[in-house]
């Protein structure tokens, strides 16, 4: 895998406090993992930029080699891997997903 | 031997599980248009299907260690299942302290 895949999601996870990589958009996610998370997230209230895997080949495999993660969704917060569906979908159930919103300043705190 | 076997035979070696469960739901994700591909495009049996699981594992190997660790230890012990056209893994990983 080149160096630039891996210096774009670098960028792509410096720049923005939560980066989702996934199948498809916000509005239109192509699998039912990705739609998921997307809308945990939106539930949240998190601000956060997506990246569309199906839209580059090299993306796809890039951002698995950068994880060392076989699948997609993955989720970053701060530059920090989360996790997948899997591990988003329990951090949401428990409220760890959102203490960790919270803390990193990302969300405001629920009442 | 198909996917669900070896991905047994994997799992049991590592993990000594005190319960395991494997559900092939490749059938539910037949219509992804990725997936269609795949199934046009292949020329044996054994690429048609098996591409969408979730695994439940009960392990005592699992106590002590956060979910992230537990879930990439059973994404390395299925890398090899990965490399051959395993898409997607859900995964319900609990030590015995959690049950």
């Amino acid at each position: 895998m080149s160096d630039s895949v891996f210096q774009t999601i670098q960028n792509m996870i410096d720049t923005h406090p939560v980066m989702l990589f996934m199948k498809g958009d916000k509005l239109f996610p192509q699998c039912g993992f990705s739609a998921r998370v997307v809308q945990i997230l939106t539930h949240l209230d998190t601000p956060f930029e997506t990246a569309n895997v199906l839209e580059s080949p090299e993306l796809r495999q890039g951002i698995k080699d950068f994880s060392q993660w076989p699948t997609v969704p993955q989720l970053y917060v701060k530059g920090e891997f989360i996790g997948g569906c899997d591990i988003v979908t329990d951090m949401y159930q428990s409220g760890e997903l959102e203490t960790l919103l919270v803390e990193k300043g990302i969300v405001k705190a629920s009442d | 031997m198909d996917r669900k076997t070896r991905m047994t035979v994997l799992l049991e070696e590592a993990l000594n599980p005190s319960m395991l469960v494997i559900r092939d739901d490749s059938a539910r994700h037949q219509h992804h248009a990725h997936m269609r591909s795949v199934q046009e495009n292949s020329r044996g049996p054994a690429q048609v299907g098996e591409t969408h699981y979730a695994v439940e594992i009960v392990s005592d190997k699992f106590d002590e260690m956060r979910a992230l660790a537990r879930h990439r230890l059973v994404n390395e012990l299925l890398a090899p299942e990965f490399e051959q056209g395993l898409h997607a893994l859900s995964l319900t990983l609990k030590g015995t302290k959690d049950v």
